[in-house]
């Protein structure tokens, strides 16, 4: 079995596990606990918080830490949307976004708040003036994500940021970091970011927690309503031996990031190219985008149908996110980047990651290969 | 590496700075010191070295009397907002360059302007100064050639001569021409570490932080004393003092933090049934510890956050009694402020929000009921004679004393937790 699913969740480094067995066993106890034990919790917790503001060149207290991405994306649309409901009642995003940030955007739209989902063109790419234009007095926060989870596309986000912040000072800038965070570089300053929301376990860190930037001098309303942890904003007994193990996988993603690329981006590469010629298929890739997503169609045929098959042939692979791929509806990223039905119901996507040889993409592509031969697509189903 | 402080503590009005491609910044009063001048720039230059350390584009360059930092795409507004509190440093005005050409000073003065959007009414001057004497036009005449095309193109403007709100000011200089109009205040006082050290007897209340960075701020050195006392004041209590000390910190890049074991001193007060007079004995002991410190680290004052008046400590009898304990000058930065003035600062320099943290610490145990305002030294001196081992509880104090190094991105650990090394492995993140 080859794994080629690493953009829904990666494994663990082993580095990390062993971190999070020995804090475990050691440091069970509650971090808010006022005795020694609860103390020296404690300030794991801060050393992870420091580690993590390393990483990202920025100030510890502005790392918040929650229980996944999912809950980072809520706290940082609501939370904003809740506290700065007196600037107005606007929120911009678009219709790339994972559902986490779209889902918040929808539930905030039944509240009442207008939500303006921009179009992107057909790489999936947003154009910041069309962004630009939809930028109102009234607009309270602006969510774009690095990279997109289905397709791999990378979004302008400095002129993003720029242009905002031109327009409407006011307005924050949230950033959902966790496809592009491993791959790309991190430059919260540059891109203008006032929320950053990552995701451990995409990066082989611990499942069940989640890291969000706040801006300092930007206050959220909290979701989670209790003790006083996280500043009062998210509360909620600490996950120790997750957060720590998170701030080492974190630094080590960073370190190995651009060896990592540097391998990978020759493999996406060449199975791109592969996929280009094999007539049956399309490439929803575009050519400039990140360097461990390759996303493609058998139009007509059902992306869980090829899926099924791919992993009879020893290949694990995902048909879109594995957040919606459990819907059989198409798949909306590919809807608003213009494709058709029968391409958008038939998407597979191949996620690498660092342990993934020349090897292995040869016997990747020799599967897809097979695959499309024995498959037929269903009836008119092909143009 | 961590930001260094985006200090809402000097806030700036800094318009201009979003635009600039400079910052000057000009010295305070420091200038008039003949000789020791060069000592206290070069002092200055170091010190707005450690606060650009995160901005690794910029550049430096001294010039008589200012600092030019060049920007290079750093952003200015938070610069300026680290530089504003560097001490010593007098005003900064971010600054607009351009080449010392007639067309480009006109053009770069427009674009300045149209940043600033005076609003219509604003009164308004040219200051043009030839520093490079080989450019054509004189002062004079530059002040009306850049003028003029600025006052067509802003027809709101009123031209005043003598109180302008806006004043464009305009430096030619051979290199390059520099344009600006905002002199933004800093922080001010002798460049950090030019006029000797002292120690500061940090509690973790509002005042003695304040009273530190006072101190810094007249080029006083300082190193931080806490007394601590185990069990009856928790590790919390003195993570808060590590982390006020970091604050104070990020004025003067590196503080040492003494923490001075002060159980044993405190609980030797409790048996001898003069209540009301512990905290007189306890505060002169603290005195005692810290000028063994001061000798020890070379320091030639002891500052404290004692304001006349606040607590029974600070009557004038209690501070005559107190400030006998010592033949070191004891330095009250704060003993004439109100207390508002005083909270006011520590929002300003950042320390407030921790200070009210509400942990015990040792001045708020074994508090009487009715502490004397107005102790009798003969009594108090007495009193001290006949303790048991007084002398040897001191210096045992002073013996047990851990030193902290604190800097404003660290991670130090206490010395004592250095065998919960197992506990805390560094390999771990």
């Amino acid at each position: 079995m080859l794994y080629w699913d690493y953009a829904a969740a990666a494994p663990p480094y082993d580095e990390v596990m062993e971190t999070m067995e020995q804090i475990m066993k050691l440091h069970y106890a509650n971090p808010s606990s006022l005795h020694r034990a609860g103390t020296e919790a404690g300030k794991l917790i801060s050393r992870a918080r420091e580690v993590c503001a390393g990483v990202l060149s920025v100030r510890p207290d502005e790392i918040f830490f929650t229980s996944g991405a999912t809950e980072s994306n809520n706290l940082a649309i609501k939370g904003a949307a809740l506290q700065y409901a007196g600037r107005g009642r606007h929120i911009i995003t678009t219709n790339l976004e994972h559902p986490s940030v779209y889902e918040s955007c929808l539930q905030l739209q039944k509240m009442g708040w207008e939500i303006t989902f921009i179009q992107p063109d057909h790489t999936g790419t947003i154009d910041p003036l069309l962004l630009a234009a939809a930028i109102r007095r009234d607009t309270v926060l602006v969510s774009v994500m690095h990279v997109n989870n289905e397709v791999g596309t990378v979004q302008p986000l400095q002129a993003i940021g720029r242009i905002i912040k031109e327009i409407n000072p006011r307005t924050l800038f949230h950033i959902d970091g966790v496809q592009g965070f491993g791959t790309f570089e991190t430059s919260l300053r540059e891109w203008g970011a006032d929320l950053y929301s990552l995701s451990p376990h995409k990066i082989r860190g611990p499942r069940g927690v989640g890291i969000l930037y706040v801006r300092q001098g930007i206050t959220l309303f909290p979701l989670l309503s209790g003790g006083s942890h996280e500043g009062g904003v998210r509360a909620g007994t600490e996950n120790v031996a997750a957060i720590v193990a998170s701030a080492k996988a974190l630094r080590m993603t960073n370190e190995r990031r651009k060896d990592v690329v540097a391998r990978i981006l020759p493999l996406r590469n060449r199975l791109l190219q592969f996929i280009n010629t094999v007539p049956e298929l399309t490439v929803n890739s575009g050519d400039y985008g990140a360097p461990h997503i390759v996303h493609f169609s058998y139009p007509g045929m059902k992306g869980e149908v090829m899926a099924r098959k791919l992993e009879e042939l020893g290949m694990v692979v995902s048909t879109r996110s594995a957040c919606s791929s459990k819907h059989s509806e198409p798949s909306r990223v590919l809807l608003a980047m213009g494709k058709d039905a029968a391409t958008a119901e038939g998407g597979i996507r191949i996620s690498f990651g660092d342990a993934h040889t020349l090897k292995d993409v040869e016997a990747l592509e020799q599967a897809i290969l097979k695959a499309v031969k024995d498959l037929k697509p269903a009836e008119g189903g092909r143009k | 590496m961590m930001k260094p402080m985006e200090s809402a503590a000097f806030a700036a009005a800094g318009n201009s700075a979003d635009d600039a491609d400079l910052l000057l910044l000009r010295f305070g009063e420091f200038m008039l010191k003949g000789k020791n001048r060069a000592r206290f720039e070069k002092r200055i230059l170091r010190h707005v070295k450690e606060m650009l350390i995160p901005y690794p584009k910029v550049q430096l360059t001294k010039d008589f009397g200012r600092i030019y930092v060049e920007l290079n795409g750093e952003p200015a507004k938070e610069l300026l907002g680290a530089l504003i509190n560097v001490f010593g440093i007098a005003s900064i005005s971010p600054v607009k360059v351009a080449k010392s050409e007639l067309e480009n000073i006109l053009e770069v003065s427009a674009r300045f302007l149209k940043v600033i959007a005076p609003a219509p009414g604003t009164t308004f001057k040219v200051n043009a100064r030839r520093v490079w004497k080989d450019f054509p036009h004189g002062s004079l005449e530059m002040n009306k050639l850049v003028s003029t095309p600025l006052l067509q193109g802003y027809p709101g403007l009123i031209v005043d001569m003598n109180t302008p709100q806006l004043e464009l000011r305009v430096e030619i200089r051979q290199a390059q021409t520099y344009i600006f109009c905002e002199n933004i205040s800093a922080v001010g006082g002798f460049p950090l570490g030019t006029n000797g050290k002292a120690m500061l007897l940090l509690s973790g209340g509002i005042d003695s932080p304040v009273a530190g960075w006072s101190s810094m701020r007249r080029g006083l050195e300082v190193e931080c004393i806490h007394f601590y006392s185990y069990p009856y004041t928790s590790e919390l209590a003195r993570q808060k003092v590590i982390d006020l000390t970091r604050v104070l910190s990020r004025y003067a890049g590196v503080i040492k933090l003494h923490l001075v074991p002060f159980t044993e001193v405190q609980t030797s007060f409790t048996g001898i049934g003069q209540d009301n007079l512990i905290i007189t004995l306890m505060r002169r002991a603290m005195l005692r510890i810290a000028t063994s410190l001061a000798e020890k680290e070379g320091a030639l004052a002891l500052v404290t956050g004692e304001s006349l008046g606040q607590v029974a400590s600070q009557t004038l009898p209690s501070m005559n009694v107190i400030g006998r304990a010592t033949l070191l000058p004891l330095l009250r930065p704060l003993v004439m402020m109100d207390k508002s003035d005083i909270v006011e600062l520590s929002k300003k320099i950042e320390t407030y929000d921790l200070s009210i943290l509400p942990y015990e610490d040792c001045c708020t145990l074994f508090v009487p009921k009715s502490p004397s305002t107005n102790p009798n030294l003969r009594i108090i001196d007495k009193i001290e004679a006949t303790l048991p081992n007084y002398s040897s509880l001191l210096s045992a104090a002073v013996a047990l004393t851990e030193t902290l190094e604190i800097t404003p991105y660290g991670n130090e650990r206490p010395e004592s937790e250095a065998g919960s090394e197992e506990r805390m492995k560094e390999e771990w993140f």
